[in-house]
């Protein structure tokens, strides 16, 4: 497509079937305390 | 729901529910802001008198764009449906693990805050350091409550944690015993204000803790302003500056982070960034102070536009010193666009007063650090464990889309749904929303996506050139 650039391949519905283990880092212990912020968290999850 | 907006000079389409963005150009842009109210025909027609002085746009042109956002929409990552709700819903329910404690290894402080959310350390009550037994039977109770899980997280708070140093290694130690037999990994962090960390500590954090948070607001005026010892005398910013970078170059300038509160007083922030990059820092956080909108610190409605060209100012920074090889990491433009977490934890929120807890000195169980204190929110203790379980159903049912102003939000799966103690405070709700932090964090959404845009056509750039 020359006029639309799409960035990522990864479609937030394919988590849908593969997610929720649980395995990665709570959102606030990591560098505010005063927000919450899960779009930089790493996923853990080693069955995916 | 699809989000467009421009920003340095890119017309950037966040597609909601699939997390998908697109960059696009000017055709394209229009195009996809008629594409849910108009017909084909009728968006043609609109493009051909628009770009009517452009003779390159021509019908074909508009039906070829128009064709691409069919083939992204059918493909379900344009214009995609929200098909999440039940089945986080019924997740979260399910879920009564306990993963995380913020320990409070001490409710007391060598500095004197202004705008400290624990009273100066004492949380509204009594001055008191956590004893090694009461330590020791909240690693228990996380053990004995973490089910399955493999990966254990304990950030040791306060009040400033290395005024009860002793404590804390001795927690470590025991926590590191108890692994093998329970299969299990703990993950120590902690947050200090510096004032009386040495070389011994650092040895201590550098080999046991897998973050160390840094708290220093930014420019030395700014930092002591609202960050001075409690006598008032001297200069922190002073005293912790040449140890903070000792800190990041021992731990090679990563698994730390500086982090600081910006406030009312300074909003010209980007300074205090960049100030805390000028002086070698790679890994910073700041973030707006959360504050009673009487205190005369607190950020204002009539703040948030200035803010927010703030973050602009930050972002087009760091994009031209990555360009020159000098680059930092900013805590909250930090984002994935091809992994990060699944679409459980973006919707499920903090995990406060679930899979989330502080525990205070005296072993008190509360949803979260920033309830400590309000007795409202005491859900049990170590010993007991969760007592006022039609609390923590409260919490359990803490989502996106439990919150009103979470529905039309463009920035909800990157967020979480936001702070619930920040909620409570402003609206009485923990389903309720703070609008000024939310505003703001929809700001810096904005801001991270730009980055990854103007790194990815940099990156094509290069490509094409090689």
């Amino acid at each position: 497509m020359k006029r639309i650039q799409t960035l990522n391949s990864r479609n937030l519905k394919d988590s849908l079937k593969v997610g929720g283990c649980g395995e990665c880092q709570t959102s606030c212990q990591s560098a505010c305390k005063t927000s919450c912020t899960v779009a930089n968290q790493h996923c853990e999850n080693k069955n995916k | 729901m699809v989000h467009q907006y421009k920003s340095n000079g890119y017309n950037i389409v966040l597609d909601v529910n699939s997390g998908c963005v697109h960059v696009v150009d000017d055709l394209a842009y229009d195009v996809i802001a008629m594409w849910e109210n108009h017909t084909p025909e009728e968006i043609t027609a609109a493009m051909l008198e628009r770009y009517a002085d452009r003779p390159e746009i021509t019908r074909s042109e508009v039906e070829e764009v128009i064709g691409d956002v069919r083939a992204l929409q059918e493909d379900g990552s344009l214009f995609s449906d929200d098909p999440y709700r039940d089945a986080v819903i019924d997740f979260k329910q399910r879920n009564a693990v306990v993963k995380a404690l913020c320990l409070h290894v001490a409710h007391d402080c060598n500095l004197g805050c202004k705008y400290c959310f624990a009273d100066e350390g004492e949380y509204m009550g009594r001055r008191a350091l956590m004893s090694y037994e009461v330590g020791r039977q909240a690693l228990d109770f996380l053990i004995q409550n973490s089910g399955s899980r493999v990966n254990l997280e304990v950030d040791f708070f306060g009040g400033e944690p290395l005024m009860n140093w002793d404590v804390v290694k001795q927690l470590v130690a025991y926590g590191r015993s108890q692994e093998k037999e329970h299969n299990k990994k703990f993950r120590f962090t902690i947050t200090t204000n510096g004032v009386l960390l040495t070389d011994e500590i650092l040895d201590f954090v550098n080999k046991e803790m897998g973050n160390i948070v840094l708290s220093i607001d930014g420019r030395k005026e700014v930092n002591d302003r609202m960050r001075p010892f409690r006598n008032g005398n001297g200069s922190p910013y002073d005293l912790i500056m040449p140890k903070f970078k000792k800190v990041a170059e021992s731990r090679h300038q990563d698994n730390y982070y500086v982090r600081g509160t910006y406030t009312h007083f300074n909003k010209d922030f980007a300074s205090d960034v960049l100030h805390l990059a000028d002086e070698g820092f790679k890994q910073i956080s700041v973030e707006p102070v959360v504050a009673a909108p009487t205190e005369p610190y607190a950020i204002r409605e009539e703040d948030v536009p200035e803010l927010c060209a703030e973050y602009d100012r930050l972002a087009k920074e760091i994009l031209s010193r990555r360009r020159k090889g000098n680059g930092f990491n900013f805590f909250h433009f930090m984002i994935d666009l091809t992994g990060g977490p699944c679409i459980y934890k973006r919707i499920s929120g903090c995990g406060a007063g679930t899979e989330y807890l502080a525990v205070t000195p005296w072993g008190d169980l509360y949803p979260c650090h920033q309830f400590v204190g309000n007795t409202d929110f005491l859900l049990g203790n170590v010993y007991d464990g969760i007592q006022n379980k039609e609390l923590q159903d409260r919490f359990k049912l803490c989502n996106v889309y439990a919150r009103e102003s979470c529905k039309d939000c463009f920035a909800k799966f990157w967020c979480s749904g936001g702070c619930s103690a920040n909620a409570y405070h402003f609206s009485g709700d923990i389903n309720g929303s703070y609008e000024i932090g939310c505003e703001l964090q929809r700001k810096r959404l904005e801001c991270a996506i730009m980055i990854k845009a103007a790194e990815a056509e940099a990156a094509a750039q290069e490509k094409q050139e090689s």
